[in-house]
């Protein structure tokens, strides 16, 4: 089976927004809600670099270890997928996540927040394969119909990739052997326990 | 002939700087590869060793996640699944046992002089009142706060997950609104009960011979022993901690606050929340079991006059002279 990862060459990163625009017109993500992100540090300074992020689908996921109703499971493709039936929104997997992944629509008053909401990889949740159903609450799930997620597939730079971590790592190396410079997989000590070595 | 030499200096410049172009331009053509364009550009793992997250800008609202990684999250999560667990485990099971060794040894403590059979006002309506609001709300918040911490591991292993939710779910809003009852109710005890809880030289004296429970004296002791007072100021406080940093849980992200701030709440929260409740698990047992007569002072409100004489002699004192009617004569029907 494949272990699928994402990979944000900040190198080839043009700050564009296309892939969080693609995001949420795929999966119809609600108003508010931004299940990737992209950002810039050290904006408007020289070496100034942008990383496009959303779940990184983490090895020994920790938003999975601190639900405290077990609404998390992961696949055997390695993406971390929630079940928003058994979330409560209590909040706690936002605290523990390292990339700021979940995100909660604000129900009723104060802070009080609903049923999470994140980057499923384009895979859907817990419902039959491409429903309607698995739709309304998931969006899209490319993943089943052989597709990988829609920010990758449309990035215009190739900057964001996706798929087995193997295979993208393999890309990575090249290009940074090719150009002769990399700034690295950004995020994958913290998500992966490990890095890709040039 | 001056325009025609001017004109020939004037090809002559061009053609100079045509070739020093044509000359310079495959140095100009080859300087990416040997420079690195990466050599000043921001590394992750410098970042992370400096500041230990990386933070940048986003272009959208939200602009707390101009955070791109925190590896804290692993530090908190490593609190959350297991500091926390053994922190309540050790100190509620620990006071549990505590009090059950304590009532097999010492058991009930009685009224050493029986009942006078007069009573005497101890907290009126408004007092009993804000207590129960408060104890009731403390109940519900310490039953739906130890299911965040203790229920995956206990409870839902004997239900189905979509119940354990339900549950879950519905415990959450417990928690969220009765805070709101819990907090008057503690600014309340604050104000009616502050000036009775001034720590003085009569607690000394009680905390030297051991108070009521441990000693088997009766020290005096005004309105509130020191014992009292103790569980005064730990409910204030202890209160006021769980409020500030449960409204900050309560209202994440608000005024500015980071993932940082958010993560020590919550730790402050858990740690002062399960020591607070094993605190309160004493109060109870004082309260009930533990003492004869005592529980009479929030449940009717009136309690037996050797019982207030026994535990609070210089109260009584005061109360008698202040006006002489405090204390009822509750009529025993004539034989």
């Amino acid at each position: 089976m494949a272990r699928m990862k994402f990979l944000c060459d900040a190198d080839r990163c043009i700050e564009c927004n296309a892939c969080v625009t693609a995001c949420k017109n795929e999966n119809e993500v609600p108003w508010g809600i931004n299940r990737r992100r992209v950002v810039t540090i050290n904006d408007g300074k020289p070496g100034e670099r942008s990383v496009s992020m959303a779940c990184m689908h983490c090895t020994d996921a920790p938003c999975q270890a601190v639900c405290p109703v077990n609404a998390f499971y992961t696949t055997a493709d390695a993406v971390v997928l929630h079940s928003k039936d058994i979330c409560i929104g209590c909040g706690y997997c936002f605290y523990a996540c390292p990339f700021g992944a979940p995100q909660y629509p604000r129900v009723g008053n104060f802070g009080s927040r609903g049923k999470m909401d994140k980057c499923t990889y384009c895979a859907g949740g817990p419902e039959t394969d491409n429903t309607a159903a698995e739709y309304a609450k998931y969006g899209a799930n490319r993943l089943a119909q052989g597709k990988l997620p829609l920010c990758a597939e449309m990035c215009s730079t190739k900057s964001l990739l996706a798929g087995d971590g193997e295979i993208i790592a393999q890309i990575y190396k090249e290009r940074v052997m090719k150009r002769g410079y990399g700034s690295g997989a950004w995020g994958w000590q913290t998500a992966y326990h490990e890095t890709i070595k040039v | 002939m001056t325009r025609l030499l001017a004109r020939l200096g004037h090809i002559l410049g061009a053609a100079v700087f045509l070739f020093t172009l044509v000359a310079v331009s495959p140095g100009w053509a080859q300087q990416p590869s040997k420079d690195n364009p990466n050599a000043s550009a921001v590394q992750e793992q410098q970042l992370l060793r400096e500041l230990n997250r990386v933070q940048g800008l986003v272009s959208i609202p939200d602009t707390k996640e101009g955070t791109l990684i925190q590896p804290q999250g692993r530090e908190w999560r490593h609190f959350h699944e297991v500091t926390l667990r053994w922190i309540g485990a050790i100190a509620l099971i620990g006071m549990v046992v505590l009090l059950a060794v304590f009532y097999l040894v010492r058991g009930s403590i009685k009224l050493a002089s029986g009942r006078a059979g007069r009573t005497i006002l101890r907290f009126d309506t408004l007092e009993r009142t804000v207590h129960w609001m408060t104890a009731v709300s403390f109940i519900i918040l310490g039953i739906s706060g130890l299911n965040i911490t203790f229920g995956k591991p206990l409870l839902l292993p004997l239900m189905d997950p979509q119940t354990f939710t339900n549950i879950s779910e519905a415990l959450k809003y417990a928690h969220n609104y009765l805070s709101f009852p819990f907090t008057i109710g503690i600014l309340f005890m604050l104000v009616m009960w502050l000036k009775d809880n001034i720590p003085d030289s009569t607690d000394v004296e009680w905390l030297k011979e051991g108070g009521g429970i441990v000693g088997h004296a009766h020290p005096p002791a005004r309105r509130f022993n020191a014992g009292q007072k103790g569980i005064f100021w730990i409910v204030v406080l202890g209160g006021a901690a769980m409020a500030i940093t449960g409204y900050v849980l309560m209202f994440p992200f608000y005024a500015g606050l980071n993932i940082a701030n958010m993560q020590a709440a919550q730790i402050v929260h858990g740690v002062v929340g399960v020591l607070f409740i094993a605190v309160i698990l004493a109060h109870i047992y004082i309260g009930t079991l533990g003492m004869e007569g005592a529980f009479e002072a929030m449940g009717s409100g009136e309690v037996d006059l050797n019982w207030a004489k026994e535990h609070h002699s210089l109260w009584v004192k005061e109360e008698m002279g202040k006006t002489g009617s405090s204390a009822h004569t509750r009529m025993t029907p004539a034989e």
